[in-house]
């Protein structure tokens, strides 16, 4: 019972990990993307359009090649959200408008993008490729609760802790890391230092957008088995509670992932529970992320504190 | 040092922003081993000058020569390129990093050329290879013959490290773009040869603002600049840490490198530079041998024309006690204890120098007067004029109340743009920030008034009818006229109480836009409009902003902290100016400031703090530098007194 709750949380919470290493590191740079829901709802029509293609160039469903239907929508994702963040930061850097309007623009484009284009595509064979992405390793169900835990999930989760692990220690221990954590903090002292500000919040914001848009295709591809009517946007709230509630560190991110992932599946874990206490169960992650703001902004560390410069558009020249 | 050579050129360089011309055909030449200063009045364009060097700015027209060869500075990397490093008077530091990242940040991997790399090593083994033939062991005994031969590489050798190049670029490559854990030691060797104490695992935001600057220094030092520019490198440190600088100044120089300060304080420019570069209003007026000037000359070019350099005390005039603080003692968020004890008395017509090393509880002690910090024990009493000398007791009172109970208290804070003034408001809505409370307060008073006045005229409403109950119908005549008066009293009421309410919804913006007109045109603020944003204008014209409107508001209390810091001669004696008008008005005026020359020309009396402790009051017409000097660093000792410096300036 317990490592099926455990297995169930890791593998929910890898929507969550995409949509908040990609966060992370578009924050770190110093944009406040609220676009990530919209981004993930792209990502995901990015995703299935992809599949989709794929399938229809079959002649036939039994033809299909289980690395092509898993790495062609991976791609397309990366994409169609890397063209999202691309929009977000065109706008906030080149044209210099206001971060926050722009990013709930391109979630409210998103939402509308998805749920107008999700319909419109061809869904033939989509259960039979989910599989792909669904299936873990061979030896998982022979090693008992280990195999469980760690050998059972699709491709999808396991990228989503590897990029979230890549991402903490290039933030935290590489040159490139520094200099868009100066970006982020001090963008004018950043300049001063002869680091290109605009390259590091384009690709910052374009490479953590092409991420969190995974979120969405693990959600429709795996979670959801290929079935793809569903709103992917709350999650993406979901995952900027989460930069909050893990303190701007990738690493975190992993176990603040799961965490949130236990607390959205463990309704189902519970004996006749009633529409309200599931409604009040999902609600908890926003009231723990709330608390964590709390408890940060009192305890006052200057390391937990979101990065200075978040939010704040620069420009050089401006006096 | 200075050796003649040219270090870096500039030809007729014109920089505008908007319709403001920053800069116009400006011709400079610095050379190697020299210090140059540059001195010109705030928005003279110094800071601009120096930016487009640094590659902050791009010049609109004209040409930067460095070492010679034409060099066009697009980006601060740019800059570094050419070895050119800047230390911006507001400095460029991450608060959260460590002193040594902000070191390293942004420096560029400098990778090697593989087929020079090839040639090199070849050329290497092949001089050491000659050697190892031409070595005689023989001339060496024992271990060391064995230890000195020179080694020989075979053919094969050359070629796997030839091979192994492509490898060895790669590999440094990821080893640069790795912060190592020690990576703050490398830097510490910099620091420890031109002699900086400092340690370089502290964090920015736990540095006091000397150490800052001199991660700042650091910084460009790392970087090789050999053209190093400092803007107003003095203006937050202490006596004791500008003698510090000055030094690390002068190794440098001695270094050979070419080093560009702006500063406003002559005596400075006397003290550290070669020559003098004069800019007013965007021009290059002249460049001098420091050693052929002095301090009138170069006020006179710098001004345009000559001015009063003294400060004309006047004897006080009815003086009378307006300020009393008796033994006030404050603690700040920390639990350090700020003041202790702190007996004074503010007289009107007079104006009362506060000294003391930065920190010493200036600002806390005027902060408590305004109402701003909260005092664990003691009394601020003031002596109303208004009201036969009442006294009032200002303790435990907030600035709005103080200013309700008609304590008219004007206060400068040390810090403008953060206390004093709103930067992204204009000059009138930043005149209004002090007046518009003032307009509801006296509104009310009148709303009472017209709210009594209708009372009136129901009464008399009222009255007349059960007069004209009573008596029947007998007084018919007189009966109408009343009451037409009465309604037409009514009438008015009702439309001065409309008028209230219209005016206590809508703000009054005509009397701050003439406030600020009026102060643009006597100061002199330069100023595209009054609907600029003020954090737009320059240092001293900001200042003269904020002291307008405090002055404007007919104080009889007035403190100003560090009025002129950062400001320009000129400007600085228009606001001392300002308060030696106030002073003959009959204001009690508490000046705070740095520069005890100041403080003996234009204060009655000089109150000197240490430590949050009152160190001793001299009257300023008999005081000398040396004991105000000694005063200021009485209880603690001058080393501790400089630690502690800063602290209270972040």
């Amino acid at each position: 019972m317990f490592w099926t709750f455990l297995q169930r949380a890791i593998r929910f919470s890898t929507v969550f990990m995409y949509g908040a290493t990609g966060e992370t590191i578009t924050e770190k740079s110093g944009h406040l993307n609220l676009g990530i829901p919209g981004v993930m709802c792209i990502g995901a029509v990015g995703g299935v359009l992809g599949e989709s293609l794929y399938l229809k160039s079959l002649s036939d469903i039994s033809q299909i090649n289980g690395f092509a239907a898993v790495i062609i929508p991976i791609i397309m994702t990366l994409i169609f959200g890397a063209l999202a963040g691309l929009l977000f930061s065109f706008f906030t850097v080149t044209l210099r408008c206001n971060q926050n309007v722009t990013g709930l623009t391109i979630t409210t484009f998103g939402i509308g993008f998805n749920s107008f284009y999700m319909n419109r595509i061809d869904k033939t064979g989509f259960t039979a490729a989910s599989e792909y992405f669904i299936k873990g390793f061979p030896c998982a169900d022979s090693a008992g609760w280990f195999g469980k835990i760690f050998l059972s999930y699709g491709t999808l989760v396991y990228l989503a802790i590897i990029v979230a692990v890549i991402a903490a220690i290039i933030i935290k221990r590489t040159r490139v890391g520094l200099n868009l954590r100066a970006v982020g903090e001090n963008p004018a002292t950043a300049d001063a230092a002869g680091i290109n500000v605009t390259k590091y919040r384009y690709i910052a914001t374009i490479l953590g957008s092409a991420i969190a848009g995974l979120g969405g295709l693990f959600f429709i591809m795996d979670h959801l088995g290929g079935n793809i009517e569903y709103n992917i946007d709350a999650f993406g709230w979901m995952a900027v509670a989460l930069v909050i509630f893990t303190v701007w560190k990738p690493n975190w991110g992993i176990l603040g992932s799961i965490l949130f992932g236990a607390l959205y599946i463990s309704p189902d874990f519970m004996t006749v529970p009633s529409a309200a206490t599931k409604e009040i169960v999902k609600l908890i992650p926003y009231f723990v992320t709330v608390v964590v703001l709390i408890v940060t902004s009192i305890i006052n560390k200057r390391e937990t504190q979101p990065p200075a410069a978040l939010g704040v558009s620069y420009f050089r020249e401006e006096r | 040092m200075q050796d003649n050579t040219v270090a870096i050129q500039l030809k007729s360089i014109t920089k505008t922003f908007g319709e403001v011309v920053a800069n116009k055909n400006v011709d400079l030449t610095v050379y190697r081993g020299e210090v140059l200063s540059i001195l010109g009045e705030n928005g003279s364009g110094k800071t601009t000058l120096m930016n487009m060097i640094a590659g902050i700015y791009y010049p609109d027209s004209g040409e930067i020569f460095i070492d010679g060869e034409k060099a066009s500075i697009h980006s601060p990397k740019d800059a570094f390129a050419h070895r050119i490093g800047m230390i911006h008077q507001h400095f460029k530091l991450v608060d959260v990093f460590s002193a040594a990242d902000n070191i390293i940040l942004g420096e560029e991997y400098k990778g090697f050329d593989i087929k020079s790399e090839a040639e090199r090593i070849k050329e290497e083994h092949s001089a050491e290879n000659a050697a190892y033939a031409a070595y005689k062991p023989e001339e060496h005994t024992g271990v060391l013959a064995y230890l000195k031969a020179p080694k020989y590489h075979s053919e094969k050798e050359t070629k796997r490290r030839i091979a192994a190049l492509p490898f060895e670029k790669i590999a440094k490559r990821i080893k640069f773009g790795w912060l190592s854990r020690n990576r703050a030691d490398a830097i510490q060797s910099i620091a420890n040869r031109y002699g900086f104490e400092i340690d370089l695992k502290k964090k920015i935001y736990d540095m006091s603002v000397s150490e800052k600057q001199t991660v700042e220094i650091i910084k460009v030092l790392y970087r090789n600049a050999d053209i190093l520019i400092l803007d107003e490198p003095t203006a937050v440190l202490t006596p004791q840490e500008i003698d510090k600088l000055f030094a690390v100044l002068r190794r440098m120089k001695d270094d050979g490198k070419s080093i560009i300060i702006i500063t406003h304080k002559l005596n400075e420019v006397m003290a550290i530079s070669d020559r003098v570069a004069v800019l007013r209003k965007g021009e290059h007026i002249a460049t001098v041998n420091t050693a052929d000037t002095d301090e009138k000359e170069l006020t006179e070019m710098m001004v345009g024309k000559k001015i009063d350099l003294n400060i004309n005390r006047s004897e006080p005039h009815d003086v009378e006690d307006r300020l009393v603080v008796d033994g006030i003692s404050a603690t700040n968020h920390d639990g350090v204890k700020v003041l202790d004890n702190v007996s004074f008395t503010a007289r009107s017509g007079e104006i009362l120098g506060i000294a003391g090393i930065a920190g010493s509880g200036q600002r806390e002690l005027l902060e408590a007067i305004a109402g701003l910090q909260r005092i664990d024990s003691g009394d601020i009493l003031y002596f109303d004029p208004t009201k036969d000398n009442e006294k009032i007791d200002l303790r435990a009172k907030t600035p709005v109340q103080i200013r309700d109970l008609g304590v008219r208290l004007s206060f400068v804070p040390e810090d403008r743009l953060g206390m004093g003034l709103v930067g992204n408001m204009d000059l009138v809505d930043n005149m209004m920030l002090r007046s518009y409370r003032n307009v509801k307060h006296n509104e009310a008073d009148e709303k009472k008034e017209c709210e009594s006045d209708t009372e009136k005229v129901a009464e008399a409403v009222s009255e007349d009818s059960s007069a004209a109950e009573s008596s029947g119908g007998k007084k018919s005549d007189g009966k109408p006229n009343k009451a037409k008066e009465a309604f037409a009293k009514f009438g008015r009421g009702v439309a001065n109480c409309a008028s209230v309410v219209w005016s206590s919804i809508f703000l009054d913006r005509k009397s701050p836009k003439n406030l600020a007109e009026n102060i643009v045109t006597d100061l002199e603020v330069v100023t595209p409009s009054t609907r600029t944003p003020v954090r737009r204008l320059s240092g001293g014209n900001v200042q003269k902003v904020l002291v307008g409107r405090e002055i404007a508001a007919a104080p009889t209390v007035l403190m100003a902290a560090y009025p002129v810091r950062g400001l320009d001669i000129n400007s600085s004696y228009t606001i001392y100016n300002l308060l030696n008008e106030q002073k003959e008005q009959g204001v009690a005026v508490i000046f705070v400031g740095e520069d005890l020359d100041v403080l003996i020309d234009l204060c009655d009396r000089i109150m000197v703090v240490c430590g949050g402790k009152v160190s001793g009051i001299v009257d300023g017409r008999t005081a000398e530098k040396e004991v105000l000097g000694k005063l200021m660093t009485n209880n603690s000792g001058a080393g501790v007194a400089a630690d502690s410096v800063g602290e209270d300036l972040q």
